[in-house]
């Protein structure tokens, strides 16, 4: 624990702690560019120069220079002031001016720093570098231009994306940074070097040229692309959000946050369902509330018990899956099912279906054996957890068929049977963690062979879940026991789903008759006899369970497109139509209920469970593993009716061409 | 004046052959496993003793920079050594001299070196633009390795010691020894933040040391004929010999092997034949290599070459590449030649480096011309000052200790030429 001082403010730091810390823990600011808290260190951008004695007479990069006692640390001398002025100025003169026409602008760190620590008047009088753009897919805009070689990007890939795809070529001046073979980077994470460039370089291809910052009204919110619960800030401006960006949250997603979790946003306003639709002569015909009710309660009639049936999709949140299953109860059904996918697992405990060891609990495993899933789709903020275990000398195993999970991985076999024969390096290990995916799942007995796995090695054991709304629905009990499959069996006459778009219910629920609640006109939606039109993620106020357990509330962005209504507002309206009024006039009044009946349900956070009990029973497994995301970009109806997230699809998974001929 | 009895390199014009079989004749590989039966603590204490610096340009220490090797290196991390041989810095050319046509008192001292500091294998980072050297070095170690001079049980002494000869590819920021130490491991050769030093975490991350080839090709000599010996050349604090790269305009341009200290005079008298013209006729010399400010005439001409003396003049001995300009020399031309040169060879890692080099670039060029405004010789010493002692490696000082040379003593020739541009002075007549 080094003791050190910092313009002569007495601090202590944990020993490994570089001077820039230091300073920060004394209340010191120190610029930086290159520096990044998740990153390596380059000490490159020459920013954060501080006076150090004992040491040589010149300023030294803090951000590279360990912390050692009895330092003392000038921020505030002349010759800091000086050496930063100067690195300003050398930042500068070939930085162009183009801050009027740039998107970073507002939020520039150049343009806060240039103004905090640079000199206010340029002497340079030569002509400015200019750089050709680089192309880097679908998600990145460049205007090399603005780059100050920070490297930032470069060590994101490589360390925290695992693609070895951005570099810099040249040297001196003519340095650029430039993606491999200028090709489109090949991650599912490539929009987070828009949030590390400090300057205007790497920008949203999406969001070019579409608002300004102090424009934007900012919304906490949940991200929903994934069962990981990613923490957001929904940036709107009049009904529509144009931005969703990463907030920080160390137990979840640190501060990264997925390309379908950034820009699927602008599926938001595409192919949205903006009025009730009821099936008329075998067609949809465009209708009011009034009618599509009519048409409801004409179908309920004479209808009870068993005969009615809710399924949950993968993007509905607590409130709208309690109050669907209260309406059921009301006419005394008690066929619902969230696990619309298929996939056979125990929910008879929250342990059994959540990911136990915990998303940040990964990190400090020694082993990890994957079942059926491949986390870099179905979780890629799970695979970048994974990353950090493996550089802290964790070996991964995996069972399923073979696929770039950007790190070395020892693959087992494609068939679930690979389980009876693991290799002794795992059965000795310690601190294993085995994680399941759904591809285990949709194998029957799956889950039981990985949970014995897990006993076996008395490893944690955690369920990776792919869709937002999975959890929540389990929690509050929207099961039926022998899953989805028990409800095809009971063939109910009226089905009410809440935006199940993954399945095709048409081919298992052939004569029934089918309500959808739902946001966008996609599958569930075509086979549907009536449509209520729902809102979005971002147009309601929700609780959101992650595949942790973890609770998260969220806040209005904007307002739902048209006719379109909060789901839970929905069913409440249409139990009266029904006469089965459900006993809750507002949010408030329905959390309660939840809290009343889910306590986990009642705070916000992590609420722990009761240990997992022992393994299922089930005897010899086989079959081959089939990963249930096969295009990462378009797994739900937001990202498919995303402009941008079907280019990604089209680039990055199907191979086609988009490359911009250089003018 | 260094007697012939005394060179340590007496091959150095390559009048013999470099081969093994001459080299031994001269002296190289003379019973090298006695010297290797002296514990390693006593060579290095000997190297201490004998006032070895570096002779790279830096002027460290020898013998103490081997002394921070661990004494027992840690098993999987072996100690290694690195021989800087990527002479690349404007008017050096001893190193190319010593691999040329004595390669073996290079091959030898990196084993007693190697051995000194506990080291498993040299690497011998050769510029890529020096192909015959290159050749030379390949073949030599080869014969080396033949004769059992190196390899397993290394001259019969129990000591396993590998040399590996690596090419680089034209680059002279890969003779900073971080940089160096990246391009041998196959990334880009841009310096490491120092700490860790190479003796701590080098190459591989491994404990390394980096030399100069002249400071590995003496280690051996001075072990035969003894530190005392070896320490009765040139002041205190400077001692030893040390090979002189005289280019430029003096009569006859040499690779001199003298003695350190020798009186600037003296070293162009008798070895190069005097200055182009007379003594009259110098304007001034960049006593050791590019990096190092000039010094003008009337400073230089009786000034003892060694390191503290040229320090005193505010410039440095460097790798001892005296370039000599006469007064033929267009002098803001010539240094403006140099900015260019660190312009090019900036690696682009660390911004005063990247954008200030290019910035002095373009000043000088406009100065050269005289086509600026007087000012702007003050915001360009300003400029060298804000890139001076800014950056990761000592690349951004060497870019801007020419400039600052030559404000600090040809600043009313830089006036001149502004006032002629703008037509306020008569134009000078050629010196024709």
């Amino acid at each position: 624990m080094p003791k050190l001082t910092v313009d002569g403010i007495e601090v202590e730091v944990p020993a490994g702690a570089t001077v820039l810390q230091a300073a920060e823990a004394a209340g010191k600011e120190i610029p930086r560019f290159c520096y990044h808290e998740r990153l390596s260190i380059a000490g490159n951008c020459r920013m954060c120069l501080v006076e150090v004695k004992p040491g040589p007479p010149k300023p030294q990069a803090s951000c590279a220079l360990p912390a050692a006692d009895g330092q003392e640390i000038r921020t505030d001398s002349a010759m800091v002031k000086k050496a930063r002025e100067g690195v300003m100025e050398f930042l500068l003169i070939n930085h162009p001016l183009d801050c009027p026409i740039c998107d970073q602008g507002g939020e520039c760190d150049l343009q806060d720093q240039s103004i905090a620590y640079g000199k206010g008047h340029s002497r340079f009088d030569e002509n400015k570098r200019a750089v050709t753009e680089k192309y880097m897919g679908p998600i990145v805009k460049t205007v090399m231009t603005r780059c100050i070689q920070c490297t930032r990007c470069v060590r994101f890939a490589e360390e925290v994306a695992g693609v070895e795809e951005i570099g810099a070529i040249y040297r001196g001046e003519n340095m650029q940074i430039t993606s491999y073979l200028e090709r489109a980077v090949t991650s599912e994470l490539s929009g987070n070097v828009v949030d590390l460039c400090p300057v205007g370089a790497l920008t949203s291809k999406a969001y070019a040229f579409e608002a300004r910052p102090w424009e934007l009204k900012k919304t906490p919110g949940i991200d929903v692309m994934d069962a990981i619960g990613t923490n957001v800030r929904l940036d709107a401006r009049g009904r529509q959000v144009l931005r969703s960006l990463p907030r920080i949250n160390e137990d979840v997603n640190e501060e990264w946050a997925s390309d379908k979790t950034r820009h699927a946003v602008d599926g938001l306003v595409r192919n949205r369902l903006d009025k009730p639709y009821v099936r008329v002569d075998g067609k949809l015909k465009a209708a009011s509330w009034e009618e599509a009710f009519a048409a409801i309660a004409k179908a309920m009639q004479g209808v009870s018990g068993n005969q009615v049936a809710g399924l949950a999709g993968d993007l509905a949140e607590v409130e709208s899956v309690y109050a669907l299953k209260a309406l059921l109860k009301a006419y005394g059904s008690s066929l619902h099912e969230a696990r619309v996918d298929g996939a056979l697992y125990d929910v008879a405990s929250p342990a059994s279906y959540r990911f136990n060891p915990t998303i940040a609990g990964v990190e400090d495993a020694k082993a990890i054996l994957l079942v059926g899933t491949n986390p870099r789709w179905e979780a890629p903020l799970v695979n970048t957890r994974i990353r950090k275990a493996i550089k802290k000398g964790a070996k991964v195993y995996a069972v399923g068929p073979e696929v770039d999970l950007t790190y070395p991985v020892q693959w087992l076999g494609a068939d679930i049977s690979a389980l009876n024969e693991l290799p002794e390096a795992l059965t000795k290990a310690e601190d294993v963690i085995v994680i399941a995916g759904m591809g285990a799942c949709l194998i029957e007995g799956g889950y039981a062979a990985a949970r014995q796995v897990a006993s076996a090695l008395n490893a944690g054991f955690g369920l990776l879940h792919t869709a937002a709304g999975r959890v929540g629905a389990l929690d509050v009990g929207f099961t039926t026991e022998g899953g989805f499959g028990a409800v095809v069996e009971a063939a109910p006459k009226v089905i009410f789903s809440l935006g199940v778009d993954e399945a095709e219910l048409a081919g298992f629920f052939g004569g029934a008759f089918k309500v959808y609640i739902g946001t966008h006109g996609d599958r569930g939606a075509h086979s549907a006899d009536v449509i209520l039109p729902g809102a979005t993620y971002v147009e309601k106020p929700g609780t959101w369970v992650n595949m942790e357990g973890r609770v998260q509330r969220t806040e209005r962005a904007v307002f739902p497109v048209g006719d379109a209504r909060e789901d839970w507002t929905i069913l409440r309206a249409l139990s009266a139509v029904l006469g089965k009024t459900l006993p809750f006039d507002s949010l408030a009044q329905l959390r309660s209920k939840i809290a009343a009946d889910h306590p986990t349900l009642a705070e916000e956070g992590l609420a722990p469970v009761a240990a997992l009990d022992a393994a299922p029973k089930g005897g010899d497994v086989s079959g081959t593993i089939v990963y249930p995301i096969a295009d990462f970009y378009l797994t739900n109806p937001i990202a498919r009716s995303s402009p941008t997230m079907q280019r990604c699809s089209a680039e990055l998974i199907h191979g086609e061409s988009f490359a911009e001929a250089a003018e | 004046m260094l007697e012939d009895k005394d060179r340590i390199f007496t091959n150095l014009y390559g009048f013999q052959d470099w081969r093994l079989e001459a080299a031994m004749k001269r002296g190289d590989w003379d019973n090298t496993k006695a010297l290797m039966q002296i514990a390693q603590d006593d060579i290095i204490q000997t190297i201490k003793d004998s006032g070895l610096r570096g002779r790279g340009g830096a002027g460290f220490p020898t013998g103490m920079k081997w002394s921070f090797m661990p004494k027992e290196p840690k098993p999987g991390k072996p100690n290694f050594l690195v021989i800087n041989a990527d002479e690349s810095e404007p008017g050096s050319c001893k190193d190319r001299e010593i691999i040329r046509h004595d390669p073996h008192k290079l091959i030898e001292g990196a084993l007693i070196a190697g051995y000194a500091m506990r080291a498993r294998a040299a690497y011998i980072y050769i510029r890529g633009e020096y192909i015959i050297e290159a050749k030379v070095l390949f073949e030599a170690v080869q014969e080396a390795y033949d004769k059992g001079l190196i390899g397993k049980n290394a001259c019969g002494s129990g000591y396993d010691f590998d040399v590996f000869v690596h090419r680089g590819a034209g680059a002279y920021i890969c003779g900073e020894e971080t940089a160096m130490l990246e391009s041998l491991e196959g990334k880009k050769g841009q310096p490491r933040l120092k700490p860790p030093f190479p003796a701590g975490a080098g190459l591989y991350g491994c404990p390394t040391t980096v030399n100069n080839v002249e400071s590995i090709a003496v280690a051996p000599t001075i072990l035969r004929r003894g530190a005392a010996w070896f320490a009765s050349f040139g002041r205190e604090n400077n001692k030893g010999t040390k090979l002189f790269q005289i280019s430029g305009h003096v009569n006859k341009p040499c690779v001199v092997e003298e003695a350190m200290s020798i009186p600037f005079r003296e070293l162009i008298e008798k070895h190069c034949g005097g200055i182009r013209g007379g003594w009259d006729n110098l304007l001034a010399v960049i006593p050791g290599g590019s990096s190092v400010p000039l010094v003008p005439a009337a400073e230089i001409m009786d000034a003892p070459m060694d390191f503290d003396g040229l320090r005193a003049l505010g410039s440095g001995l460097g790798t001892a590449a005296v370039i000599v300009m006469d007064k033929s020399t267009d002098i803001v031309r010539a240094i403006s030649r140099l900015s260019y040169f660190y312009k090019h060879e900036s690696c682009g890692q660390c911004t005063p480096c990247r954008e200030g080099t290019g910035w002095m670039w373009r000043v000088m060029e406009r100065l050269r011309e005289g086509n600026a405004d007087v000012s702007e010789i003050d915001m360009l010493q300003e400029v060298t000052k804000q890139v001076e002692g800014h950056t990761i490696c000592a690349l951004g000082d060497a870019a801007a200790w020419p400039i600052q040379g030559l404000i600090r003593h040809f600043r009313p020739e830089l006036e001149r030429r502004i006032a002629v541009k703008r037509g306020e002075a008569p134009v000078a007549v050629a010196a024709e």
